[in-house]
């Protein structure tokens, strides 16, 4: 029988450039690492896609100040949101601004 | 073999370069399906696997930016997101080349109508990934340029300069590209002399050329002569460029001890990223138009860009100068059809016929202000009224500012001087806060020489004696008026150019982020009257 722990949150993103490529790197290696199905929405409502693909997750283009949804299924659904959410307040262990292109 | 031919572009990494020409698109390999599904989709799962592989090869031995670009690449290709819909295909009859292709392409479609700037840049990496696994599937070789070649074809791909070994020297050609790409900002890391928008060249792989990335020009199968002044000119360069470096951080002084103000042009903000701000006096020309290459952008992009270039430049100025398309530079929906734009409705014309568009960039800059030590210029102004115009549109729009309580400050207002009327009657703009000579227009005006027309590119020098005193004038009419004179135009970087615009008294020159340290040099060498 299946261990069906749910979790969610919202977050926001404050790094200065939004989810671009280094970040979304970030992101879904992190997302990964947990063996939960994680989805990841710019609203509430969805659509849903995959945290764990980087071809998903760019084309989000979510920008600076956009609020991500991240719900996530299975025995480590609870890790898993929140180190992502820590990741993404962290502004992704990048200092905000620095203006490396990436 | 061909014949001699010699072609002109723009310089987007300064150095010297000779070799065999190694032509980038000479690949004509094409890719032959099996017509079995099975088969398509099993070659392009390994081609996919097989390019990620070469491209974290080729990102264990990057650093910096280079490697960034890289992991980025390195995990759209290990992302099985990315061949999904190319499987899809090929279960529908596509082979496996086709299948790719039209999925790559869809995804880069996207990336190019994106809002963001940033994000638009990306199709480039994404057309790097459809292209390598495409060359893999066609079994065509990597990027295999013989050591020391000179690198020529449409474009180049970012790892198609870190695959290739510059150990031994070599260059880039590009009959398209731009001098703000990533390729070109890793070329002058790397320091690889690099050309752009030399146009198309008939020349053929291995034909023997040289690379001259100081003054722009590119000469295959040259005569004796050409390759001895060609060797003259780049050991001189290599001797300046080691000179040039030790001096960098130093203010630039004459032989007689006048110190010149010496600033840099960008074209965008990620220009800046590689200047160190203690090596220039700021920013003398910023140029505005990259915002518009996908149409006309709103005031929180503007704010955006520059602020970035305020916040980088710290107390030291930066000059942004106000849209200045048509000419040369079209914008779709904004620039206007005329059989002779160069004489037409460009720079400060255009923007006052649109008053709508440039009042959303003059929000942004006055929004931006207070970030820095910002002031703005208005391109291509010949008549008084128009300066007039454009100052009240700045006090109409801070005056709305004010009342919708946003932050915001009124920059020092300025103008380009390159239209003869303005150089000659300077006085009519006594009222400006100071004067930039665009010395690329001016000459073109007062020679009547088109700029984009090689025909005539011979007579386009600013050292013609009627442009020279034009320059003169400005100057002398801007030091007994008190207004700062500078001259942001290809000959403030020119080491041939700069005694004679010393000796007219210019003692402010802007050039491009890469020619820097030359002009400095040229500087120091040069005394105060020429």
């Amino acid at each position: 029988m299946e261990d069906a722990t749910l979790a969610q949150a919202q977050v926001l993103v404050t790094h200065d450039v939004g989810l671009h490529a280094r970040p979304s790197v970030k992101l879904t290696k992190l997302a990964k690492a947990f063996g939960a199905r994680i989805d990841l929405a710019l609203a509430a409502t969805g659509p849903w896609i995959d945290a764990k693909s980087i071809v998903k997750v760019m084309a989000t283009k979510a920008p600076k100040g956009a609020t991500l949804y991240l719900r996530a299924e299975g025995t480590d659904a609870e890790n898993a949101i929140n180190a992502l959410v820590g990741l993404i307040e962290r502004d992704f262990d990048e200092r905000s601004g620095n203006g490396h292109a990436t | 073999m061909g014949t001699r031919l010699s072609a002109r572009g723009i310089v987007a990494s300064t150095g010297y370069a000779s070799g065999p020409l190694f032509l980038l698109e000479s690949d004509g390999r094409v890719y032959s399906g099996s017509g079995d599904a099975a088969v398509e989709a099993g070659r392009l799962t390994l081609a996919v696997t097989q390019a990620r592989d070469a491209v974290a090869a080729l990102m264990a031995m990057a650093e910096g930016d280079a490697a960034e670009i890289l992991e980025f690449q390195v995990a759209m290709l290990e992302d099985d997101s990315l061949s999904a819909p190319s499987l899809d295909a090929i279960l529908g009859g596509s082979d496996a080349a086709d299948a790719w292709t039209a999925a790559l392409d869809a995804e880069i479609a996207g990336y190019e109508a994106a809002e963001d700037a940033y994000f638009r840049a990306r199709s480039a990496d994404l057309r790097d990934i459809r292209d390598r696994v495409l060359r893999v599937l066609s079994g065509s070789a990597e990027l295999a340029a013989p050591a020391g070649a000179l690198l020529f074809g449409r474009e180049l791909t970012p790892t198609g300069f870190l695959s290739t070994d510059w150990g031994a020297g070599g260059g880039i050609v590009l009959s398209h590209g731009s001098s703000t790409s990533h390729v070109a900002m890793l070329a002058r890391a790397r320091g690889v002399p690099m050309l752009v928008g030399v146009g198309s060249v008939e020349a053929a792989s291995d034909d023997f050329a040289l690379l001259d990335a100081e003054r722009g020009r590119l000469i295959v199968l040259p005569d004796t002569e050409e390759r001895h002044e060609f060797l003259k000119a780049s050991v001189a360069y290599a001797q300046l460029v080691n000179a040039a470096r030790s001096q960098m951080h130093r203010e630039a002084m004459t032989t007689d001890g006048v110190a010149v103000a010496v600033s840099v042009n960008v074209a965008q903000p990620a220009d800046v990223e590689h200047i160190d701000i203690g090596t220039c006096d700021g920013v003398g020309l910023m140029r505005t138009e990259f915002l518009y290459d996908r149409g006309l952008p709103d005031e929180a992009t503007q704010l955006a860009a520059y602020r970035k270039v305020l916040q980088w430049a710290g107390e030291k100025p930066v000059v942004i100068r106000t849209v200045d398309a048509g000419g040369d530079k079209p914008v779709p929906g904004f620039t206007i059809e005329e059989s002779n734009p160069f004489l037409g409705t460009r720079g400060i014309r255009l923007a006052l016929k649109r008053p709508e568009v440039l009042r959303v960039q003059i929000r942004a800059l006055l929004r931006a202000a207070p970030y820095g030590n910002l002031k703005v210029m208005l391109p291509m102004v010949s008549a008084a009224a128009e300066y007039d115009a454009a100052q009240a549109l700045f006090e109409e729009e801070a005056a709305a500012l004010a009342a919708a309580g946003i932050p915001h400050a009124m920059p020092p207002l300025g103008i380009m001087v390159e239209v003869p009327a303005a150089a000659l009657a300077p006085e009519q703009f006594a009222h400006a806060a100071f004067f930039s000579i665009g010395s690329n227009d001016l000459t073109q005006y007062v020679m009547a020489a088109a700029r984009d027309n090689g025909a005539v590119a011979g007579l386009g020098d600013v050292r013609h004696p009627a442009v020279l005193r034009l320059i003169r004038m400005v100057a002398d009419f801007g030091r007994e008026a008190g207004i700062p004179v500078s001259l942001c135009g290809d000959a403030g970087s020119s080491p041939e150019a700069i005694p004679a615009l010393l000796a007219a008294g210019l003692r402010h020159l802007s050039v491009a982020p890469a020619q820097l340290p030359m002009a400095k040099a040229a500087i120091a060498r040069a005394s105060s009257h020429g």
